[in-house]
C-alpha cells in the first residue's frame, strides 16, 4: 500500500489525555493545552461524518414520514446490527495494524453450528457454550498464524475466509435449519421491550461503551494505538504486541460467534451461506469512520457514526423508491471522501506553510527548505 | 507501454546485488517449482482414486473454468507487485459481463472483436479512475478499490436492474469461444497462456517491468532511485481494469446467462487468493504472474476435482483456504531463509 501521509497524523489523533497511564502524559498533555474547540477539530473527519449523519437523518425525514418512527428505528438497528456489532473488533484490530476478513466466514460458521447442534436436539445454552468457543479457537487461529507464524493478515483471513466458510458448508451442507424455538426467534419480530430498540442494536450498544472504555480509557487500549503507530517502538517499549494481538483475534472471533447467533435467530434460519460478503462491508463502516487502514489512528465515536451513516443510507433508500441495492454508491463515496479528506487538508496545511514561509523568508535566517 | 523499445539487457534476477542474483533466481524457481509439484500431486491422486478425471473431456473443462481465473489474476498480480490491491475487478467484470453481452441485443451482427474492445475499454476506464485516485491522490489502495468496488458494484445494479442477458440472444460465434479447441486444447486456455507468458516476459526482461518489482519492494527508494512510481503505479491499475474489463466478456462468453451477480460476491479476493497460492506476496515485491496463472489453475483443479471424486462441493472452500495458508507460509519460510543466506554472503563478502 502507498505510504501514508505522516502529516495527516497530527490532526486525527485520538484523544488521549483522559487515558493517561502516567503522570508525564498528564503533565505532557497539559503542557500542548489548545483551546477545546479548535479550526483543526472542525475539519476533523469525525465532526463531519456528524454532519453527514444530521443530514441524512434530515434528509431521511423530509422524503419519508416513517424515517423517524420508532418502527423504522427498529427495522434500521434490525437490518444493520450484526455488521455493526462486528465492526467493534475490527476497529481495535486495524489500530494495531492488521485486519481480520474472516468475520463474516466466522459469522456463517456460527450460525451453521447452531443450526446442526440445535438439529441434534442439543439444549441452547450448551450451544451458546460450543458456538461461542469455536469462534474464539477461530480467532485464536488467525491470531497465531499472525503473531508467532510473522503472516500478513491480509493474506492468512482470506484463507481463513475461505477455511471457516468451508466448515460452515460441511457442517450443513445444502441443509436449511429453521423452526427455531419462538422465544429466540422473537428478536428479529419484536423489539426489546419498553424500546424501539432491536435486539442486536442493544447488544451493540452495550459492546460500543465497552470496546469503547477498553480502547480509550485502559492502558491496554493505548497500547493498541502503540503498536498500530510502530510495532517496533511498541515492542521496545515493553508492550507484549503478539500477545495483544492474538487477544483482539480470540476477541472478534468471539464476537462474530455471537453476531453469527443473532443473525441466526432474526432471519430464523441457519444456511451454510449466512453472511457470505459482509466482511467488506465491516471493513467499509470501519473505515468509514475514519480509523486509519494503516493502524495507530481511530476511534470507536468515529465507528458508531460510520455505523450510523452506514445504515441510514441504506435505510432512507429503501423508504424511497430507489433500488436500495444501489446504496453502495453513496457508501462508495463517502469512503473515498473518507479518504480524501485528510488528504486535502493536509494539502491546505502545506499551502498554509508555504504561504507564511514565505512571509518569514524576508527574515534574515536559514530558509525552509522547499525541496 | 514506454517501454516498448527499451534496450533489451540481460538483467540481474534479482533486485538486489549481481552476486546474489543465482541464488535469488534459484528461489523464484523454487517457489514455482513448488506449486507446480501441488497441482501434479493433486491431479495424480484425483486420476488414481477416478481415471475419468485424466480424460482429455474433463482437462478441457478445466482448463477453461480456470482461464477466466488466470487472466484476472494476471491483472491483480501486477497491481500486488506494486504493494498495491485492487478488490474492485469483481465488479469490474460484472459490469463489462452485462453491457459486452448485451450489445449483441441492441446492434444485430456486431463483431466479436469490437465487443471484447468495449469491453477492454469499459475496464481501462475504472482502472485508471483507480490508478489516479492511487498515484496522485497518495491514499491507500485497500480503501480505494472497496470504495470503487462499491460504486462500480451500485452503478451494476442501477444498469442491469432486473434485466437478464439470456444465451438465446447471443450469436454462437460468441458462446463457442469457451468450447473451441485445437489438438484437444481449448483456445481459450491457449491465449490466457500467451498472454500470461508475454507478461512474465516483459516483467522479467523489461526495465519497466523490473520497476514494478522495485516499486514493491521499497516505495521509498524506488522513488529515490528515480522510477515514476506514481506513473507506473497507475499503468498497473489501468491494466488491472483492462484485463477484469475483458475477462468480464469472456464470463459471459462461458456462462451466458448474465445478471448482476456475474462474478460472484467474492471473485475478487479469490483472484487474489489464486495469485498469493501461486507465491505471490501480498505486499509486493516478489512472485511471479506464471505462478499466479498456476494457483488459478490449482483452484480450479481442486474443484472439478472434488466433484469427479464424487466428494461434495461443499469441501472446496475449506481445501482453497487451507492450501492458501500452506502456502503463505512456505512463502515465509523461504524468504526468511532467503534473507538469512544473503545477510551471511554479504557478511563473507565484506570479510
Amino acid at each position: 500500500m502507498v505510504k501514508p501521509d505522516s502529516g495527516a497524523t497530527k490532526a486525527d489523533r485520538p484523544p488521549t489525555s483522559a487515558g493517561g497511564t502516567a503522570g508525564r502524559d498528564a503533565r505532557a498533555s497539559l503542557m500542548r493545552w489548545r483551546p477545546p474547540v479548535t479550526a483543526q477539530h472542525l475539519l476533523r473527519w469525525d465532526t463531519g461524518l456528524l454532519v453527514v449523519v444530521i443530514a441524512i437523518g434530515i434528509l431521511g425525514a423530509s422524503t419519508s414520514s416513517e424515517f423517524l418512527t420508532g418502527s423504522n428505528m427498529f427495522n434500521l438497528g434490525l437490518q444493520s446490527g450484526e455488521i455493526a456489532i462486528m465492526a467493534l473488533p475490527m476497529t481495535l484490530i486495524v489500530i494495531s495494524g492488521e485486519i481480520d476478513l474472516s468475520v463474516a466466514s466466522v459469522m456463517g460458521m456460527a450460525s451453521a453450528l447452531l443450526g446442526y447442534l440445535f438439529a441434534r436436539g442439543w439444549p441452547m445454552p450448551a450451544i451458546f457454550v460450543v458456538v461461542l468457543l469455536v469462534g474464539m479457537l477461530a480467532g485464536a487461529i488467525n491470531g497465531l498464524l499472525v503473531t508467532r507464524l510473522g503472516l500478513p493478515s491480509l493474506a492468512v483471513t482470506i484463507g481463513t475466509l475461505g477455511l471457516y466458510r468451508g466448515v460452515a458448508d460441511i457442517v450443513l451442507g445444502p441443509n436449511t435449519i429453521s423452526n427455531f424455538p419462538a422465544g429466540y426467534a422473537s428478536i428479529g419480530v419484536n423489539p426489546v421491550p419498553g424500546t424501539d430498540l432491536s435486539f442486536s442494536a442493544l447488544v451493540f450498544i452495550v459492546l460500543a461503551v465497552t470496546f469503547g472504555v477498553v480502547l480509550h480509557f485502559t492502558p491496554v487500549g493505548r497500547s493498541i494505538f502503540a503498536m498500530g503507530a510502530s510495532p517496533e517502538a511498541a515492542t521496545f517499549a515493553g508492550i507484549r504486541v503478539k500477545r495483544v494481538k492474538t487477544l483482539l483475534f480470540v476477541v472478534s472471533g468471539a464476537v462474530c460467534s455471537l453476531a453469527g447467533v443473532l443473525l441466526t435467530f432474526r432471519l430464523s434460519t441457519a444456511v451454510n451461506t449466512n453472511g457470505v460478503g459482509l466482511e467488506l462491508d465491516v471493513v467499509a463502516v470501519v473505515l468509514l469512520g475514519g480509523v486509519s487502514i494503516f493502524g495507530g489512528k481511530g476511534s470507536i465515536i468515529g465507528v458508531v457514526l460510520g455505523v450510523l451513516a452506514f445504515a441510514g443510507i441504506q435505510n432512507a433508500l429503501l423508504l424511497t423508491n430507489f433500488n436500495q441495492e444501489a446504496a453502495s454508491i453513496p457508501v462508495g463515496g463517502l469512503l473515498l471522501l473518507s479518504v480524501f479528506v485528510p488528504s486535502i487538508a493536509l494539502l491546505i496545511g502545506r499551502l498554509r506553510n508555504r504561504i507564511t514561509a514565505r512571509g518569514q523568508a524576508r527574515l534574515p535566517v536559514i530558509g525552509p527548505d522547499h525541496g | 507501454m514506454t517501454t516498448a523499445v527499451a534496450p533489451q539487457r540481460k538483467q540481474p534476477g534479482a533486485p538486489a546485488a549481481v552476486s546474489s542474483s543465482r541464488l535469488a533466481e534459484r528461489a523464484f524457481r523454487f517457489r514455482e517449482s513448488g506449486i507446480i509439484a501441488v497441482l501434479a500431486l493433486f491431479v495424480l491422486i484425483a486420476s488414481l482414486i477416478q481415471p475419468r478425471f485424466a480424460s482429455s473431456s474433463n482437462i478441457q473443462f478445466v482448463l477453461v473454468d480456470s482461464s477466466v481465473f488466470a487472466l484476472v489474476a494476471l491483472g491483480e498480480t501486477i497491481v500486488i507487485f506494486t504493494r498495491n490491491v485492487d478488490l474492485s475487478v469483481q465488479s469490474v467484470l460484472a459490469l463489462s459481463a452485462y453491457l459486452s453481452a448485451d450489445m449483441f441485443g441492441h446492434f444485430h451482427g456486431i463483431p466479436i472483436p469490437i465487443v471484447f474492445l468495449v469491453g477492454f475499454g469499459i475496464g481501462l476506464a475504472f482502472g485508471a479512475a483507480n490508478g489516479l485516485m492511487v498515484s496522485l491522490g497518495r491514499v491507500p489502495s485497500l480503501v480505494v478499490t472497496l470504495a470503487t468496488l462499491y460504486i462500480i458494484q451500485g452503478i451494476d445494479i442501477l444498469v442491469v436492474g432486473g434485466n437478464v442477458v439470456v444465451a438465446s440472444s447471443l450469436p454462437s460465434g460468441f458462446v463457442d469461444i469457451p468450447t473451441a479447441t485445437v489438438l484437444g486444447i481449448p483456445w481459450l486456455a491457449i491465449a490466457v497462456a500467451a498472454v500470461v507468458g508475454a507478461a512474465a516476459y516483459y516483467l522479467r526482461s523489461f526495465r519497466s517491468g523490473r520497476e514494478l518489482y522495485a516499486i514493491g519492494s521499497n516505495p521509498e527508494g524506488a522513488r529515490l532511485a528515480g522510477i515514476p512510481v506514481a506513473k507506473r503505479v497507475f499503468t498497473a491499475f489501468t491494466l488491472c481494469g483492462g484485463i477484469a474489463g475483458v475477462g468480464g466478456v469472456l464470463w459471459a462468453a462461458q456462462y451466458q446467462t448474465i445478471n448482476t451477480s456475474a462474478g460472484g460476491s467474492n471473485f475478487s479476493l479469490i483472484v487474489i487468493a489464486s495469485a498469493v497460492v501461486g507465491g505471490v506476496a501480498i505486499f509486493g515485491g516478489s512472485g511471479s504472474v506464471i505462478g499466479a496463472a498456476i494457483g488459478a489453475l490449482l483452484l480450479g483443479t481442486i474443484n472439478v476435482a472434488l466433484d469427479v471424486l464424487g466428494i461434495s462441493d461443499f469441501w472446496d472452500p475449506a481445501i482453497a483456504g487451507f492450501l492458501l495458508l500452506v502456502a503463505i507460509a512456505i512463502d515465509r519460510g523461504i524468504s526468511v531463509r532467503l534473507a538469512a543466506a544473503l545477510r551471511k554472503r554479504s557478511a563473507r563478502g565484506e570479510a
